[in-house]
């Protein structure tokens, strides 16, 4: 069950601003949940896994440049 | 015009950017005056100061070639350690010697612009180029890396000795055995190590850059190992680097080589201080590159939720200079591809690099002030 329940569209807005929507979106959302962020900012295909990593929450992927699936795990 | 009202010999407090620019060394300073009064003459002429000239450029590369433990006919200079990283490559892979078109390049993922500008020309030129992956704390991929190596058609490695971003040391002596013998030469690129460090073993070709050891700017060096396949490409990129600069260059590598153990040995502990402190009082930072097997004087981190934009510019402010690998410092708007590489967050980026005129003191008014400029920052995005 990998498909998205919620989208955050964070095109047009340059890094930590996207990750910030993300940190900010996610625990809003039940446990399980997949979260789908659009983000245009190079940085936020290194960023948005990383952000998972530090936080422990699951980076489930990238199907397709500038979208990024998040998974809410705690 | 007079320049004296400006001028200033003393490194400002608060400077920590050795690694794009070390601030010139003493001795080096002296040489390069010396050289400017007596070093003036074009060494290619034939008349008296001519031959002076040209005596002080074979004493510099003899100085060279004798604090790197190499021959003296192996060293060669350049305008820049980018130009010095280009001869490499391209008197391998273009020249004469060259294997040809089609040829594979192998380096790095981490590797200083100037390889990976070089392998993009490579590539467009119909050369095939090999990137290797590197660990989280950004040591290469020793597997990958050997994989890679005797993989059909290398005609050259490329690993740098220690990452000018995040300071991990390369295991080279461990790549360069992997590379099949006489067919794939190794060039290492110690641009941030020579001075600092002793000298890794294996390498074909090593370069360097002077002003990262506190030499002048507009000097290279690029030293090639007797017997391997390499012709010096015509014109040298970048042209030659000045007599005068030379000099200063090789007095400045001479003097930071005889203390480069004391300095590791007094850096080295600052540098812990700064990856302990930082990860202790700033909340939600990532300390990034090998904390063991790393250059003594260099240290990075990434703050969550900061531009690294915001934060160069709140430090200038109050009197620190500091480099960043976040997309919003470069001119690319990218993010630092040695960031990315690794996988480590790359927003809110900082990198100290110190060096000799580097002081506890500054360091620890560094560590006193950025808990408040970061929160600040924090504050200001709404986190």
């Amino acid at each position: 069950m990998n498909r998205p329940g919620q989208r955050l569209d964070c095109r047009g807005q340059r890094c930590p601003l996207p990750v910030i929507a993300l940190a900010r979106r996610l625990p809003e959302l039940p446990v399980g949940t997949v979260l789908e962020v659009l983000a245009d900012d190079p940085a936020a295909a290194v960023d948005i896994p990383a952000w998972c990593r530090l936080r422990d929450q699951q980076f489930v992927g990238s199907p397709a440049p500038g979208t990024y699936r998040i998974r809410r795990t705690h | 015009m007079s320049y004296r009202r400006w001028v200033s010999t003393s490194t400002p407090a608060g400077y920590f950017d050795a690694a794009a620019a070390a601030p010139l060394h003493p001795v080096a300073r002296q040489a390069l005056l010396a050289a400017l009064a007596d070093g003036w003459a074009d060494p290619a002429k034939l008349y008296a100061p001519a031959r002076r000239a040209r005596q002080l450029l074979e004493a510099a590369r003899g100085s060279v070639a004798e604090t790197l433990g190499v021959r003296e006919d192996e060293v060669h200079f350049t305008a820049s350690g980018t130009a010095a990283v280009q001869a490499g490559l391209a008197g391998r892979l273009t020249g004469p010697a060259g294997p040809g078109p089609g040829a594979v390049l192998v380096h790095s993922a981490i590797e200083h612009s100037a390889v990976l500008h070089a392998a993009a020309r490579h590539r467009d030129a119909g050369g095939g180029v090999v990137p290797v992956p590197v660990d989280r704390l950004g040591r290469v991929d020793l597997a990958a890396w050997q994989a890679a190596v005797t993989g059909p058609g290398v005609a050259l490695a490329a690993l740098l000795h220690a990452s000018h971003e995040v300071g991990t040391v390369q295991p080279v002596p461990e790549a360069a055995a992997a590379c099949p013998g006489g067919r794939v030469p190794l060039l290492v690129d110690a641009g941030q190590s020579l001075g600092r460090l002793p000298v890794p073993a294996g390498w074909s070709l090593l370069a360097g850059s002077a002003r990262k050891w506190g030499g002048p700017p507009g000097v290279g060096v690029l030293v090639v190992c007797k017997g391997t396949r390499w012709s010096a490409p015509e014109p040298l990129p970048g042209g030659e680097p000045g007599l005068p600069a030379v000099v200063a260059a090789a007095a400045g590598l001479r003097a930071a080589a005889g203390e480069a153990a004391a300095e590791a040995a007094r850096l080295g502990p600052l540098v812990d201080r700064i990856r302990a402190t930082v990860a202790a009082t700033v909340p939600d930072v990532e300390v990034v590159g090998d904390p063991v097997d790393r250059l003594p004087h260099l240290v990075t981190f990434s703050c969550l939720y900061v531009a690294g934009e915001a934060l160069l510019h709140a430090l200038d402010r109050r009197g620190f200079a500091v480099s960043s690998g976040s997309s919003c410092t470069s001119s690319t708007l990218r993010p630092s591809h040695v960031l990315a590489a690794m996988g480590v967050l790359s927003h809110g980026n900082v990198r100290l690099s110190l060096h000799r005129d580097t002081s506890g003191a500054e360091v620890d008014r560094f560590l006193a002030e950025l808990p408040g400029l970061v929160a600040g920052l924090r504050a200001e995005a709404g986190v």
